[in-house]
């Protein structure tokens, strides 16, 4: 490891990619191109063949290409995560890993959390040791997230955490989750929150999978009876939880548009994420060579190419401050709206087979088709990414919120609160 | 795209604004269009003074660039010229020179290419023929050998600038081969026949070539080399739109912006009302994404990378598609104002639909986009 790090430290980019090249070939397993894998993400079998793939990383000097060196990553910039996510094409890699756990809850910790909690959790987690997951949306809320109800009540020394969570993902596989509680109920909704480090194993958090229309059931809810939390488990301070949750708003807005120094592997390497292969289609319903087909798989390739065009364009913005960090949310939402246009296509193209038929690979755009809204629902609805921009990139007038500056106990609340 | 690396490209940059800004207003764009001009010669070999005509040529030749990429500065000036949709022959001439230059003959052409450079002579791409949509590799129009050189017999259409134009360079077929050549519009059976356009300064003709003998040395590029420089200068072509479009959609955004900031209904600015904000929320990420495109395929393109083609066809299919439909969200957010001829909404929807059209709507271009990212055949 030590030579690793001496190495990395002056070595190109183009030294670095073909030491990766050579690191993979030697180490990591190849995909059948014919047959790739499709991890299930509520199979236990596929976490558990993530965190080997992930310690192999590790071991190999490859882990946390942009994660600081004394948290256990090699401290490099994201043209070396770049090039290794190329060179990784075709093997298997753990994606599964990227979101939540390292593009969103470490990349928390690395802004927020304690010195502890940073050299504890991320180098851990780098070395496939552990799994992170986030717990902030509740059965009682849903874009309203600084409205959460869940208490952390201060117990002598400790913190009990009492209510529930909801659209939890992966939190299953998760060793620790974020969660954010209200530890003060007499200051306006925003102030009165803290973020905790909540280890899900702990026999006062049940947890329940949601079956999803798509047949899967990564989706968690939990619920919390007199969770003990030490007082290290505050992240980022106590009455601070609203600061700690956005910036995790802030790194899912950029992980869902695939726009984190923080993701390894190309998501496009697994069968469940894979691209829509239109040319496929298009042989499989016999219409090659029909120009409105290809004229309609055309626009929507464009709109894939221009969403990746957008992510760096907004990417190199914000980093050189001639965009305000919100400006994620423009990544967002364009991701969103391109991976409906691309479901909507293949669903034209595949046309009755689609909805009844043998063709496993047509009907599965069927399937796919079912589940189109999710990018355009997880990680804070389109919605709310609007009103993000022309609030916070575009300076428009706020929303009238009928709670704001109102103590959280005064602020009227639905039945099911 | 906007980047300013150097002093001297931010210098050419000012330079170039307040030109711009100072002989190019929107007042110009108007005043041209009332005395039915297109633009002033004169004011055109100002701007080749300022350095518009020499960027894609090089210094060998007696041109050069400002950053060492020629294309991103010739993109630089398209798209500051869309803030006011500038008029002039920015794009054919340079379009015309981007073929000229990379020709294996190109000293042939040397007296042409100086000319043009100086703005004392303006070139014109005439590729499209009557009734056909854009086939830049499928001419009808002919050449034939005579003792002293060509015959080009046929006719083009959709040539921009041609009743200004004194250089043609003409796509046509020679037996088997696909050529290019160089025609003076003065030439003896050129016809120049005018047709309407929805621009306000931008005007194209029918041209007509009755048996025009031109010299042996007119021929630009051989046989094997008229595909490659022909989708050089498409490129170019495309890379000019979208930089122009970029200009425009800027502006105009800017222009919807303040007006719904400024503007009060039922006590409250246009602005605070959602369900406008989210409209103004999805121009702004239209607009970032036609600039992030445009600015990716203007690198393809600079560079001569492989994906220069499919780049340069990216992103004319997305900002082709978008811009009309954003300008016309603009023109909707306006209210009725939007649709006077006294705003200037109209004179950026004019250019935007123009531009939608010419070399390859979108649906072109998503035909070859799937052609090309599939490795097959383009479908028609």
């Amino acid at each position: 490891m030590t030579e690793t790090a001496v190495s990395t430290a002056q070595e190109s980019v183009d030294e670095f990619r073909g030491r990766a090249r050579a690191w993979l070939a030697e180490n990591m397993p190849r995909i059948d191109r014919d047959h790739p894998p499709a991890t299930r993400l509520d199979q236990d079998a596929s976490w558990q063949r993530a965190r080997e793939l992930q310690k192999r990383l590790h071991d190999g000097g490859f882990a946390g290409i942009c994660f600081p060196r004394e948290y256990g990553g090699l401290g490099l910039t994201i043209e070396y995560q770049k090039a290794f996510n190329a060179e990784s094409a075709g093997y298997e890699m753990p994606l599964i890993l990227n979101i939540p756990s390292f593009t969103i809850c470490c990349a928390t910790l690395l802004d927020v959390g304690s010195e502890d909690q940073k050299r504890q959790h991320i180098s851990v987690a780098l070395r496939g040791e552990e799994v992170l997951c986030q717990l902030l949306s509740e059965p009682s809320g849903g874009s309203d997230l600084a409205g959460v109800t869940t208490r952390g009540e201060r117990r002598g020394d400790s913190w009990v955490i009492n209510g529930a969570k909801i659209w939890s993902t992966s939190a299953f596989a998760a060793d620790y989750g974020l969660c954010l509680a209200r530890t003060d109920w007499d200051v306006p909704k925003h102030e009165g929150l803290t973020m905790f480090l909540l280890p899900i194993k702990h026999p006062g958090v049940t947890l329940r999978h949601i079956a999803m229309i798509n047949g899967s059931s990564e989706f968690c809810e939990e619920f919390f009876d007199d969770v003990e939390l030490p007082d290290d488990a505050v992240v980022g301070g106590v009455g601070n939880g609203w600061q700690v949750a956005s910036r995790q708003m802030f790194h899912e807005r950029r992980s869902m548009g695939r726009s984190s120094e923080f993701s390894s592997g190309l998501e496009s390497d697994d069968a469940e994420a894979a691209p829509i292969d239109y040319l496929d289609l298009a042989q499989r319903t016999g219409q090659t060579g029909d120009g409105r087909v290809a004229a309609l798989a055309g626009r929507a390739l464009a709109h894939r190419a221009v969403a990746e065009h957008l992510a760096d364009h907004v990417y190199q913005g914000v980093l050189d401050a001639s965009m305000p960090a919100a400006a994620g949310s423009i990544i967002r939402l364009f991701y969103a709206d391109a991976s409906q246009l691309e479901l909507d296509t293949a669903a034209a193209i595949a046309s009755t087979a689609a909805v009844v038929g043998d063709d496993a690979a047509l009907f599965d755009v069927g399937k796919r088709y079912l589940e189109r809204q999710i990018v355009s629902l997880g990680g804070g609805t389109t919605e709310i990414a609007r009103n993000v921009i022309a609030e916070r990139v575009l300076n428009f007038p706020r929303e009238y919120a009928a709670d704001r500056g109102v103590p959280f106990n005064q602020v009227r609340r639905g039945t099911a609160g | 795209m906007t980047a300013t690396d150097s002093g001297e490209q931010a210098l050419f940059a000012s330079t170039t604004r307040a030109f711009l800004g100072k002989e190019a207003s929107l007042r110009t764009v108007r005043d041209l269009h009332a005395a039915d001009k297109s633009f002033d010669p004169a004011w055109w070999r100002r701007a080749a003074e300022l350095g518009w005509t020499s960027l894609l040529v090089s210094e060998d030749l007696g041109g050069g660039s400002v950053s060492g990429n020629g294309v991103a500065d010739l993109a630089l000036v398209a798209e500051m010229a869309g803030h006011t949709v500038a008029p002039g022959p920015l794009q054919p001439v340079s379009v015309v020179l981007a073929g000229l230059v990379d020709a294996d003959n190109r000293t042939d052409h040397a007296a042409a290419i100086e000319a043009v450079m100086a703005g004392e002579a303006v070139a014109s791409w005439a590729v499209y023929e009557p009734d056909r949509p854009f086939e830049p590799l499928a001419p009808t129009l002919t050449a034939t050998a005579t003792d002293t050189g060509y015959r080009l017999r046929g006719g083009k259409d959709r040539v921009e600038a041609a009743a200004e134009s004194d250089l043609f360079l003409v796509v046509a077929r020679f037996g088997d081969e696909l050529r290019q050549f160089v025609v003076p519009a003065d030439a003896a059976g050129v016809r120049i026949e005018p047709t309407p356009s929805i621009d306000m300064v931008k005007r194209y003709a029918r041209v007509h070539f009755d048996d025009v003998d031109v010299a042996t040395t007119a021929s630009v590029g051989g046989p094997g080399q008229t595909a490659t420089l022909i989708d050089r200068q498409t490129q170019i072509a495309l890379i000019l739109q979208c930089a122009e479009l970029v200009g425009m959609l800027d502006e105009m955004l800017a222009a919807t912006i303040a007006w719904a900031v400024d503007r009060h209904s039922f006590g409250r600015p246009l602005a605070s009302y959602q369900a406008l904000k989210h409209r103004f929320a999805d121009l702004k990420t239209r607009f970032e994404a036609c600039r992030a495109t445009t600015a990716h395929a203007v690198s393809e393109v600079g560079a001569r990378s492989p994906d220069a083609d499919v780049s340069a066809s990216i992103a004319k299919s997305f900002v082709g598609e978008w811009a009309s439909v954003m300008l016309q969200d603009c023109i909707q957010l306006h209210g009725g104002i939007g649709l006077t001829w006294e705003h200037d909404l109209h004179m950026f929807l004019r250019r935007a639909a123009l531009y939608r059209a010419m070399y390859g709507d979108p649906d072109y271009h998503n035909r070859r986009i799937f052609a090309c990212l599939t490795e097959s055949e383009v479908a028609q």
